[in-house]
């Protein structure tokens, strides 16, 4: 399911190309280019190709880590600086994954505590204020909570720089330092999702009829969660954890741009800007795959703990 | 409990038989019950309908006025002050309710529409169809919406008219979910199963045996597809991407104003003032979700336990 | 170990109790104001309609109420302490050592994700009552006593391995390693088949004889608590009817309503023979994809009569329902209706041939659109068939419901406003109103009170007189077949058993199946389960 989800999304990245507008070269190139040169460009992009075996050839390069050739850097007089897909996307996307293990590291542990003792504690004043918390910033856009995050930790108290600009001579602990408020901004967004949907997880749980009955038996509330709920909670938290990571993803492109902090998200954005479409196939290939893969990850964790399937009959 | 009778008669069966009130009066009184989240929620966005309707009346210039001083400091003349090429932010401000808000309101109906009789359909038909359908569904949620709609606006470019549709489709897939689980829900229903054994057509069974009784989870829903849609088109925009100047738009007026913050040690004033559009678009979300939590809690007669 | 009660010693007393509910943002009692005493060694049961609050007491004898619930007044004595004042924590020490708990459906109160065994001693190890292989060991035992298959090894399984008959065995057992002083059965056997109840009711019985446990029983089925208890009580709306030893409760009940609940059993309808059928399956074959669930299946309904066809869950009773509805076109055989054959699609028989046969839900709950007013729902056929409009049609509907004993202040009703018993009236109302032939009452009654359940059977009685329609009555409960049939068709496994008159059925000779399922309806004499133990082979 999973190779065929990656196919067809990857079909549609590459259609991309397809639905130009015929004059894309010469915007692309400059008003100034002649004939020629658009016709040369076009020969090189292959659209004098049919479009299957040209999927073919992309596809194949991709699959070798060559994601094409950028369309900026190009002029009008044919002369050609134009960069590697792969070359601006792998330095980014190093810096990236620095920022979203940095948030998912301190999010997802903070929620799943949060979560299941608020499900625990359900309709104490603890759990109300929890859910109030929560379902207010899950209704913030991301770049309200990075901007007061920065009015306060950067502008009115000058704790953490309100730029996040890393390049790869960053030495690691100044990196830690300014990345702190994109990551700070990820968690708290993170946080409130995943707490929510594991609180409301378990409390579906908690509702089974055996969990009645392991009360009636003198289960402690702890023997009850640790020996009678958690088993059975692996499907639906790695699910909740899968599709908060995804959103991490998807939250990463605008918390970049706010903190111009040099990630695969603002290159895309900056792409999308400038119609540059390989770049933005490839970055839509890197987010698109992750996103599945996520996925796939809880799907097999949800299969391989269900008891049903561990022990057939 | 009533009274108990010894003679059985059908008439006098004692049951679980609720009191008869008429619609205004259960909804008065479920108003009165509701939680101050939830009237509070109400109440704004009841402002914010009447601020987008009579936008051109409250505002006290034009939309893409422009006067000859930038980053005007807030005053009696300029409310919020001026933007980076002297525009009065609170009079954007109250046109961005009328644009932001009802593009997204826009945007919701139309995937409501299309996700909506879409799901209805792969509901009652089982088969072919919702196989295709729900295959389909499958790949498009595989890609996050947001990088979706990043490729989809380099494609076709930035126009309102393609961000409508774009996000609509997208989002639609989710209502699509939504209808098609909840409908099967309703289609197993005996007396669906009775209409049919009945020779009732396909259209009777769908608008009045099925539509009624999915209808509150899906008005529920429509509250936080337009919360998300609206948070989305907000992120486009302030990416550069959604909606384009001179349109008045939240999104793009905190992109706008954003380096202003940094300023917010010498004067408060001027560092909130990318703040406001943001706190505008969270304010109504805010409220939303807060409607929909109580709606959903009260529909769904569950009672926390 | 040693019991910490001798028998005879009063064991759990209830003073007074009154527990109120949470529903429709009120406060609703549940239970007003109950009293109970019960000995060491004694079974009692408590028996009651829907909402007369029997599992509400049972449960709060173990000193627990149900989230959503709380007790207002009284006391609940167990061995000296009142359970009432007791803390979550410090009834905990009580609950799986000293009193434990049989549910309703083990298939869900067990834990899918852990080992029989280790959920049937937990508790007993938790406590330290034995070590863990000592108690295992036990369990094993208690397997064999409660005539489970291979009790040595049956504990390795998951829940999901083993039938719903067995797992309810396995809790027994559970409920049993601590050896309790106390147990609570809440309806053990409700979910289960005839034939399995019997075996279930009977390793219960003997392992709560063995260790002579004191137990409440409680159930809705007045002739399974004559086989399990020594003292019933009668409770409704949360109050106590009477309270009376089980062999003086069955032969002279005092109260009117207990009387009324007695009652149903002695309803019978005098057969008749009638020769001309009006609808005859023939050969049919019938099945979902490759599982096939009818395998030549014939049945003949007589005109005016009606043919109750009896079977377990998964006879095939009510796939051949949806054979003869149109809703499962058959793979082979015929359908004929009045002399002609049907097509095995709805979708290709005539609006006249759907006309006259109707349908009558198990779930009148179901089978009405919450939304749609009694009027609207009774309105539509006689709209859709017969194109009757306006003041015709509600002529017509305050007609119909007239028939069914209700009158037209119900025309403006929603479904949520009427009692179960209204509901299904409603239901017979909608089926009448097309003008039927042919009726298929699909378990009409099974989810009904039983004084409710007499009113729908006489009603049904009452308009086949009038009207002269036939009926196809699928069920599973036997006495309610004597109550409404002429013929009977008994089903097992997709196969017809055995077809005929009522007396011929249930006269003997019997097909084996037959014998089966008849000797296993429980029936009202205190001894029934006793003697059928004795005669039956083990």
């Amino acid at each position: 399911m999973g190779i065929v989800t990656l196919f067809v999304v990857s079909l549609i990245i590459f259609s991309a190309i397809e639905y130009l507008p015929g004059d894309f070269a010469k915007n692309i190139l400059g008003q100034a280019a002649t004939e020629e040169t658009t016709a040369a460009f076009r020969r090189e992009l292959g659209l004098d190709q049919p479009a299957v075996l040209r999927y073919g050839q992309w596809i194949a390069a991709v699959v070798q880590g060559d994601l094409g050739t950028s369309f900026s850097g190009r002029n009008a007089s044919g002369v050609d600086r134009s960069r590697q897909v792969m070359d601006l996307i792998a330095p980014r996307l190093r810096n990236t994954l620095f920022l979203a293990s940095l948030a998912a590291v301190v999010a997802v542990p903070l929620s799943l505590l949060l979560g299941i003792s608020t499900a625990l504690y359900r309709n104490s004043f603890y759990d109300r204020s929890v859910n109030m918390t929560t379902l207010t910033t899950i209704s913030f856009p991301e770049f309200f909570v990075a901007y007061i995050l920065i009015l306060f930790l950067a502008s009115l108290y000058p704790v953490f720089p309100s730029l996040a600009n890393v390049d790869a001579e960053t030495p690691l602990g100044e990196r830690f330092y300014r990345a702190a408020l994109p990551a700070l901004t990820l968690t708290l967004v993170i946080v409130a999702h995943m707490m929510r949907m594991t609180r409301a997880a378990i409390i579906n749980l908690l509702a089974s009829p055996y969990i009645q009955m392991a009360r009636l038996s003198g289960a402690s509330p702890t023997e009850v969660i640790l020996k009678h709920a958690l088993p059975n909670a692996w499907a639906p938290i790695a699910t909740v954890i899968a599709f908060n990571l995804a959103y991490l993803v998807v939250g990463v492109v605008v918390v970049e741009v706010v903190f111009v902090y040099p990630g695969i998200g603002q290159l895309m954005v900056d792409a999308v800007a400038s119609r540059d479409i390989p770049v933005v196939q490839g970055c839509a290939l890197i987010f698109a795959m992750t996103y599945i893969i996520l996925n796939l990850i809880a799907d097999i964790i949800g299969i391989i703990t269900n008891p049903r399937l561990l022990h057939p009959k | 409990m009533k009274k108990e009778t010894d003679t059985y008669s059908a008439v006098g069966e004692v049951g679980a038989v609720y009191e008869r009130r008429s619609l205004w009066n259960r909804t008065l009184i479920d108003l009165r019950k509701a939680p101050y989240t939830a009237l509070f929620g109400m109440v704004v966005i009841l402002a914010y309908a009447i601020v987008a309707i009579f936008a051109p009346i409250l505002a006290p210039y034009g939309e893409a006025q422009v006067f000859p001083e930038p980053y005007a400091p807030w005053s009696s003349t300029y409310v919020f002050g001026t933007d980076q090429i002297g525009r009065d932010i609170f009079s954007r401000m109250i046109y961005g309710a009328r644009n932001t808000v009802g593009i997204a309101v826009a945007t919701t109906f139309l995937a409501f529409l299309i996700g909506g009789v879409l799901g209805l359909a792969a509901a009652i038909n089982r088969s072919w169809l919702d196989q295709l359908l729900s295959r389909s569904v499958d790949v498009l949620m595989a890609i996050p919406s947001l990088i979706f709609a990043l490729v989809l606006l380099s494609i076709f470019g930035s126009t309102i008219t393609n961000l409508i549709l774009i996000i609509a489709v997208l989002d639609s897939t989710r209502v699509f979910r939504l209808t098609r689980a909840v409908a099967l829900n309703v289609v197993v229903m005996d007396y669906v199963e009775a209409a049919r054994l009945r020779g009732e057509g396909l259209g009777w069974i769908m608008r009045r045996e099925i539509l009624p009784n999915i209808l509150p989870p899906l008005i529920a829903e429509f509250g936080l597809r337009f919360c998300f849609v609206f948070l989305t088109i907000a992120a486009l925009s302030f990416l550069g991407v959604g909606i384009q100047p001179p349109t008045a738009d939240w999104g793009s007026m905190v992109r706008d104003n954003a380096s202003l913050i940094m300023f917010a040690q010498y004067d408060l004033k001027a560092g909130l003032t990318p703040l406001l559009p943001a706190a505008a678009i969270a304010l109504l979300t805010v409220a939303i979700n807060f409607v929909v939590d109580w709606f959903l809690h009260k529909t769904s007669g569950l009672h926390d336990e | 170990m040693s019991k910490r009660t001798k028998k005879g010693d009063v064991l759990l007393s209830i003073k007074g109790l009154k527990i109120q509910g949470f529903s429709d943002e009120k406060w609703h009692n549940i239970i007003n104001g109950i009293d109970l005493t019960l000995h060491a060694g004694e079974v009692l049961g408590l028996i009651g309609e829907s909402g007369a609050g029997k599992s509400t007491l049972g449960l709060a004898a173990m000193g627990y109420t149900q989230p959503g619930c709380r007790i207002t007044e009284g006391e609940i004595i167990f061995d000296g302490v009142d359970l009432a004042k007791l803390t979550d924590g410090e009834k905990r020490k009580f609950w799986g050592t000293r009193m434990t708990y049989v549910a309703q459906s083990a298939a869900a109160a067990f834990n899918p994700a852990r080992r029989l065994i280790v959920q049937t001693t937990a508790s007993t190890i938790r406590a330290g009552i034995k070590d863990q292989s000592s108690a295992y060991e036990d369990a094993q035992q208690l397997y064999d006593v409660l005539n489970l298959p291979d009790p040595e090894n049956i504990g390795e399984r998951y829940p999901h391995q083993v039938s719903g008959g067995q797992l309810q065995r396995v809790m027994t057992a559970m409920a049993m390693s601590p050896r309790p002083d106390l147990l609570v059965f809440d309806e053990p056997t409700t979910a289960l088949d005839v034939t399995t109840q019997v075996e279930v009711l009977a390793s219960m019985r003997s392992i709560v004889e063995e260790f002579n446990t004191a137990a409440i029983y409680i159930t809705h089925d007045l002739a399974v608590v004559a086989q399990m208890a020594d003292v019933i009580k009668v409770l409704r709306y949360g109050n106590e009817v009477e309270e009376a030893p089980t062999r003086q409760m069955l032969s002279a009940p005092q109260q009117e309503y207990t009387k009324s609940l007695w009652s149903v059993r002695s309803l019978e309808k005098p057969q008749k023979l009638v020769k001309d059928s009006v609808l005859s399956l023939k050969g049919i074959n019938a099945g979902y994809g490759a599982a096939k669930v009818l395998n030549n299946v014939n049945i003949e309904v007589p005109k005016g009569s009606t043919v109750a066809v009896v079977g377990e869950s998964g006879s095939g009773k009510s796939t051949a329902a949806r054979v003869i509805t149109g809703l499962l076109p058959q793979m082979s055989g015929s359908v004929q209706f009045n002399g002609e054959g049907l097509p095995p699609a709805l979708a290709d028989r005539s609006k006249d041939q759907k006309r006259r046969i109707q349908m009558i839900y198990q779930m009148a709950d179901t089978a009405m659109n919450p939304r749609q007013t009694v009027s609207e729902i009774i309105g539509r056929p006689l709209e859709f068939y017969l194109g009757m409009r306006g003041s015709k049609k509600t002529q017509r509907i305050t007609d119909l419901l007239e028939m069914i004993e209700l009158d037209a202040s119900f025309m403006q009703r929603l479904p949520g406003e009427l009692s179960g018993g209204q509901k299904q009236r409603i239901c017979i109302a909608r089926a009448l109103a097309a003008e039927p032939d042919f009726i298929i009452c699909d378990e009409v009654t099974s989810a009904l009170d039983q004084i409710v359940q007499e009113g729908i059977l006489k009603l049904l009685l009452r308009l086949q007189e009038e009207l002269g329609l036939t009926y196809l009555f699928i069920t599973h409960d036997i006495s309610t077949v004597n109550a409404i049939a002429d013929q009977v068709v008994v089903m097992n496994q997709g196969e017809v058993v055995e077809q005929g008159l009522k007396t011929e059925v249930f006269q003997p000779p019997h097909p084996e199946y037959t014998e089966l399922l008849l000797s296993s309806v429980p029936e009202m004499d205190p001894d029934w389960l006793t003697n059928l133990i004795a005669k039956r082979p083990q």
